[in-house]
């Protein structure tokens, strides 16, 4: 009896390999996108064809399936920053990026976005920042919204901060925020609103201008 | 640095347009791409073999012989290549590794040779991905061993000034050292297999005489017995007192296996002396005899087979558990089954559940004695499913520790078990240094960052050239990006410490103030902070502030600063000019940024911290919500 259960013993190794292959084939078949020719993509954005080119190898080379779901871009995102949790300031993001509402950054949607961030013109960039604020796309920036989003950022700092962050921190700074910008005191902020008071604000408009050699 | 993901900074720099708005202070300036030259392809020529890379590849990983300059060592000038006489099929693997940003082990390779080239192009083995951990591992684990026997047989050559107490521990443990040895071993052996044969032949009854009934051995020949006994007592406790005498470490000696199986062997005689011929404690007596059949473990000092299997019993305590409990369990149920199934039928031998685990166990280890016997169809059917389920409990656990005792006895150590622990936790030591690397090196170039600001003013240009060196473009510009991010919270990032010293601070803070003597000083003790000790602090008169005050290491004179005021200011980093007691004149002229102090104790008014230029008040420091300008 004791060499019998030797005996199975060394067959259940076998059986194992048989069914992982039944798993590998159905990975074979994920996802696979082709981005839009390079002249296409040049149309569309402000890039030039070589830098075009430098941000699909990067893009590629950390998604060789073409395209980015969300749990890998929050994962992208959040080796950025070590100390804190960047998931929820990813989430936003994401939706940000994401314009036709797939579920997945392709590299079309990636690169129209940096083409905003990075070459649009002032107008623009306030558009894509209203944008990422408006969580539910309404037009309207509520309390409730830009809470959420406040409280995404200072989730990026993690806790080990000078000073202490204390849970109504970020309260107190979206209501400095709504201060500022809500002009008629009606409780939300509108896209007219929020592009009117940025572009008088001298310390935004500076800060604009921050990144625009990043590429 | 997330260096894997170095080609995604431009876009999470890009994505920090978000933050503009909400941020209530200017943004700092962006580091400046100096020498910015496009992107170029360089050639890796390993032995022959010609490899292609883009230099941005390269540059993911530093602190690496290829991504540092370290490899202008090897530039070729006439071919314009990068030569290395080294091993091109572990090169691909290496290369593959900045490609990817995973660190794969070509299972075909040496070890060693492998191990070689990873400490020549400065990459370190732990980073190896998890696919190929275990593999790399094992391998590793073989090379050691064989290099440990190896050493073993070296081991045995006697090392010169020994002591005598040390020479006889080794001759205890390897007896094949030195003739004297060898002698006791066999010695010590032979007695334990005598008095081993006395114990079994003392209970054989030996011819008896007509008229009496049978006696045993023992009692026919007490003395004899009696005496052979004594000897083998005497022997086993000469060799435990010397053992004991030679041991490096007593106290763990006495508390190891062996030496307790030795105490176990010898006790119960001596026991016996003591104790007078009492009949009531005669009893007793025969029971402790029992004990002396533990000489025979004395045996596993000879043989290596019994310390194994001592050894794999010992590691599956788990699964031999999970075999008496489920055994249990079984047996029970089945004991239950079976006494009410047979409770109908007469005269059955299942008196009670208790009687009837009997029937169950002999049944499920498939002994079946026949003593006890099912009459009862109900009875018959429970028995045969009892028999074919034992088969099935005890199989279950029995090959793993078969499997278990067979690789320990191939491997061959309990020492082995212990060093892979430690490499297990040393690995995990080294891969959590390098993540909290990442944001230390954040709050690292912080702080030099603030060093090279201050230098600037003295316009010594050239030490702050030399300060900067060491930062890449891409880490520069991730740090330029968590700046943003302080920036616009208006928090900064602190290390472990400070958070916690703040926060226990934060907890003291519900009592009144305590001693005024010190002077007005944000509180923040300890080594880990000195950067605050930049920020708006009156120095003690009588603290040693260096005339060069840039030394911002000497966090000494921060002990005295205990201040039971928690000042939360928030300032940028020109105020780390204030501290520079001795110039007060340029202090005035150079530090003209507004701070804005917020503090959260309303206790007594002091005045403020920013007040440099004066000696410090002597109460402690606390306002309201303040601007406070910088003198």
């Amino acid at each position: 009896m004791g060499a019998l259960m030797v005996i199975f013993s060394l067959q259940k190794d076998q059986r194992r390999k048989r069914t992982d292959s039944v798993e590998d084939e159905l990975e074979l078949s994920a996802v696979r996108h082709r981005p839009e020719g390079l002249e296409q993509l040049e149309a569309l954005t402000r890039f030039n064809r070589k830098e075009l080119q430098i941000l699909y190898r990067g893009f590629k080379n950390e998604c060789p399936s073409g395209v980015v779901n969300e749990d890998t871009f929050k994962d992208i995102y959040s080796q950025f920053f070590p100390q804190g949790d960047a998931s929820t300031y990813a989430h936003f993001l994401f939706n940000a990026f994401d314009t036709d509402k797939d579920g997945s950054v392709s590299f079309e949607d990636f690169v129209m976005g940096l083409s905003i961030l990075l070459r649009g013109s002032v107008q623009e960039k306030l558009n894509w920042a209203f944008n990422l604020y408006d969580i539910n796309k309404d037009g309207y920036i509520t309390k409730e919204e830009m809470l959420d989003i406040m409280k995404a950022i200072y989730d990026m700092m993690g806790k080990c901060t000078y000073p202490l962050l204390k849970d109504d921190t970020p309260r107190q700074h979206v209501e400095i925020f709504f201060q500022k910008m809500d002009k008629n005191k009606d409780g939300v902020v509108t896209i007219d609103e929020f592009i009117d008071c940025c572009q008088n604000d001298e310390n935004i408009m500076r800060s604009m201008q921050l990144f625009d050699n990043v590429i | 640095m997330a260096s894997g993901v170095a080609a995604w900074l431009p876009f999470a720099r890009a994505a920090a347009i978000g933050w503009m708005p909400v941020a209530n202070m200017p943004m700092p300036i962006a580091p400046t791409e100096k020498n910015k030259r496009a992107d170029e392809l360089i050639v890796l020529n390993v032995s022959g073999r010609r490899f292609e890379t883009w230099r941005n590849t390269l540059d993911r990983y530093p602190d690496t012989l290829l991504g540092s300059s370290e490899k202008e060592f090897f530039y070729n000038e006439e071919t314009k290549e990068y030569f290395f006489d080294r091993d091109a099929d572990v090169f691909r693997a290496v290369l593959n590794f900045y490609r990817t940003g995973k660190l794969h082990y070509p299972r075909s390779e040496c070890i060693t040779s492998y191990d070689e080239e990873l400490s020549f192009f400065g990459i370190i083995p732990e980073i190896i991905g998890d696919c190929c951990y275990e593999e790399y591992k094992d391998r590793r684990r073989e090379n050691q061993e064989r290099l440990m026997d190896d050493d073993e047989d070296k081991k045995d050559a006697k090392l010169p000034n020994m002591t005598f107490r040390e020479t006889m521990w080794r001759a205890f443990e390897n007896p094949h050292t030195s003739t004297m040895a060898l002698v006791f071993y066999y010695v010590t052996g032979f007695f334990i297999a005598i008095s081993v044969l006395t114990n079994v032949v003392e209970t054989v009854p030996c011819g008896a005489t007509p008229n009496t009934k049978e006696v045993t051995c023992g009692d026919r020949y007490t003395v004899a017995f009696f005496c052979m006994d004594t000897a083998c007592v005497l022997i086993f406790t000469v060799e435990y007192l010397m053992r004991l005498f030679a041991a490096p470490s007593r106290y763990r000696f006495m508390r190891s296996v062996m030496s307790i199986i030795d105490v176990v062997a010898i006790l119960p005689y001596y026991i016996g002396l003591v104790m007078t011929d009492n009949e009531d404690v005669s009893g007793a007596f025969v029971t402790l005899r029992v004990f002396r059949v533990f000489r025979i473990f004395k045996f596993s000092r000879h043989s290596q087979g019994l310390r194994i299997l001592g050894y794999t019993l010992k590691s599956c305590a788990s699964e031999l558990g999970f075999l008496l409990f489920s055994l249990t369990m079984a047996i029970i149920i089945f004991a239950t089954v079976m006494f009410y199934a047979e409770k109908g039928s007469t005269s059955s031998k299942f008196t009670s559940i208790p009687a009837s685990f009997w029937y169950t166990i002999v049944t499920m280890t498939t002994l079946g004695y026949g003593d006890m016997v099912p009459k009862t169809i109900a009875g018959k059917i429970f028995g045969s499913i009892c028999s074919l389920s034992g088969v099935l409990v005890i199989a279950l656990p029995v090959p793993v520790i078969v499997s278990n005792f067979s690789r320990i006895y191939h491997q061959n150590q309990r020492a082995d078990k212990r060093r892979a622990q430690k490499m297990q936790k040393a690995r995990l030591a080294r891969i959590r240094i390098s993540k909290t690397g990442s944001s230390n090196a954040f709050l690292h170039s912080k702080r030099n960052g603030l060093f090279s600001e201050a230098l600037e003013l003295t316009s010594s240009i050239e030490e702050e050239q030399h300060l900067s060196k060491n930062q890449s473009l891409l880490e520069s510009q991730h740090h330029h990006l968590l700046h943003c991010l302080e920036k616009t919270t208006n928090h900064e990032f602190a290390d472990e410490l400070c958070y916690e010293q703040s926060y226990l601070e934060g907890a003291l803070q519900s009592y009144p103030s305590q001693s005024p003597s010190l002077s007005s000083q944000e509180g923040m003790t300890g080594t880990c902070c000195t950067r605050h000790t930049k920020r708006n602090h009156a120095p003690l008169p009588n603290s040693s502030i260096p005339t060069c005050a840039l030394s911002h290491t000497h966090p000494h004179h921060n002990l005295q600063e205990l201040s039971t005021i928690h000042i939360q200011p928030l300032n940028t980093s020109r105020s780390s000019l204030n501290m520079r007691v001795d110039e007060p004149a340029r202090l005035n002229c150079q530090s003209g940024t507004i701070t804005t102090a917020i503090i959260s104790i309303p206790t007594p008014p002091a005045t403020t911290p920013e007040s440099d230029a004066h000696p410090p008040p002597p109460g402690p420091t606390l306002q309201n919500v303040v601007k406070v300008s910088a003198l």
